[in-house]
């Protein structure tokens, strides 16, 4: 008895690194195994959570690149969105136009410049006719109408925006479908005005405003604002002040619509207006 | 005394973080990860009752793996040169008479001490990689990549051990 003492004592740090030793090969062994459960893994609360903080820090260094991805993907649904919507009308036509399959077209552009304080104001966005952008296309982002392109260079353009005396936008009552034409007073850049609105139209503040389905430009049904306030004299609608669901002063990425029909129906126009 | 162990205690935590967030993820010529958290072995203090050297040191691979899913590659090979460390620094000193307890890397001659890093960080790459191979196929390949690995850890440590520690006489 005496004897297996002195040996344990005296080979202690050789029977601990033995202990251990095997342990960690049985862990290694087991982690070879695709059977078993392992363990020794990553997926428990401490590893875990401190994996999740660094992705945090991580995320919080790709998030140029990430908001870059997300606004890809947008216009990539929205392309999808559009095409089965141009998919669905063609039980009107007897023929599929292999050309016109979609209607409208989504580009991702970034805003670079932001003008909201002047008159006339504009946008400068990092996509132009090398990208596929041409004039008079409609800019919106996600939470609505943002404006219209302008100028076009090999790629940049401008926009000119919704806060400028020259836009007028053919807009909508979201529930009753009474036509009406956006324009903007120069005063605020949270709100616009909303004209043209027939006498019989009924509304209340707080109704949506969207964009009409006339236009050349813009998709039936895009977010404007809803009714801030609005005046009713002399049997007419005076004033309607639209609060925008856009925050114009703080734009980052914005979507170019082509709209693949648009030549189409010009040309069609002009050919009805030539008649007369 | 006390401030001895605080600084291994907290050494032991920031060796954890800096090897799995920071050298985990380096990932040069496909495979080298530098193993920085053996700079623990080297700098723990030389005692006679080695018990809480070599548990810490089996913890410290331990924690490693458990952040790796690597079973427990890192716990077996970081506990071998810690078993071995003495070993070394006897065959070192040709088994001559010298103080452990005032023992430091930075006593050590400079060529002495990359021996002393470079011997032991050898046997921890060799261990390691035999068991992340798992066999010893392709044996000369895993050869290479141990040498390449063991050169490119020892240098990173030496560079650790004269920057971060003071020189002692």
């Amino acid at each position: 008895m005496r004897f297996i003492v002195y040996i344990l004592l005296k080979y202690k740090f050789f029977l601990i690194f033995l202990l251990l030793e095997s342990i960690a090969l049985i862990f290694t062994i087991q982690s070879h195994s695709y059977h078993k459960s392992h363990f020794v893994n990553s997926a428990n609360a401490i590893t875990g959570g401190i994996y999740e903080q660094t992705a945090t820090i991580e995320e919080f260094f790709v998030l140029k690149k990430e908001n870059q991805n997300l606004a890809n993907e947008n216009a990539r649904l929205k392309n999808i969105i559009a095409r089965i919507s141009a998919e669905k009308d063609t039980t009107n036509f007897t023929m599929v136009d292999s050309i016109y399959y979609q209607e409208y077209k989504y580009t991702v552009a970034k805003v670079v410049n932001n003008q909201y304080t002047r008159k006339n104001n504009y946008l400068t966005i990092d996509k132009g006719s090398n990208q596929g952008i041409g004039e008079d296309m409609a800019v919106v982002n996600s939470l609505g109408v943002i404006g219209i392109t302008k100028d076009v260079g090999s790629n940049h353009a401008t926009v000119l925006s919704i806060l400028n005396s020259n836009s007028k936008i053919h807009a909508k009552l979201k529930n009753s479908s009474h036509y009406g034409t956006l324009l903007w007073n120069g005063e605020s850049y949270t709100t616009a005005q909303l004209t043209d609105i027939p006498r019989q139209a009924k509304f209340g503040i707080g109704d949506t405003i969207i964009t009409g389905g006339r236009s050349l430009l813009f998709p039936e049904g895009i977010p404007i604002g809803i009714v801030k306030d609005f005046e009713y004299d002399n049997n007419k609608y005076e004033k309607i002040d639209i609060s925008l669901f856009n925050d114009m002063s703080a734009l980052s990425y914005v979507d170019v619509i082509t709209n693949l029909n648009k030549k189409e129906l010009e040309q069609l126009e002009e050919r009805s207006n030539d008649n007369e | 005394m006390n401030n001895l162990i605080l600084i291994n205690v907290l050494r032991f935590f920031v060796l954890i973080l800096l090897q799995v967030l920071v050298f985990n993820s380096f990932e040069f010529l496909r495979f080298l990860n530098p193993a920085i958290y053996i700079l623990f072995v080297f700098l723990f203090p030389i005692r006679k009752d080695r018990t809480i050297f070599l548990v810490s040191s089996f913890f410290l691979g331990l924690f490693i793996d458990f952040f790796s899913n690597s079973g427990g590659i890192n716990a077996a090979s970081i506990l071998l040169i810690a078993y071995l460390r003495i070993y070394v620094i006897n065959f070192l000193h040709r088994n001559r008479e010298f103080d452990f307890v005032l023992f430091h890397p930075r006593s050590l001659s400079f060529g002495k001490m990359v021996s002393y890093v470079g011997i032991l960080t050898f046997i921890h790459q060799f261990v390691f990689y035999l068991l992340s191979n798992f066999s010893f196929h392709n044996f000369l390949n895993l050869l290479t990549k141990i040498t390449i690995s063991t050169i490119f850890t020892t240098i990173l440590l030496v560079l650790s051990i004269l920057l971060f520690e003071k020189k002692t006489k």
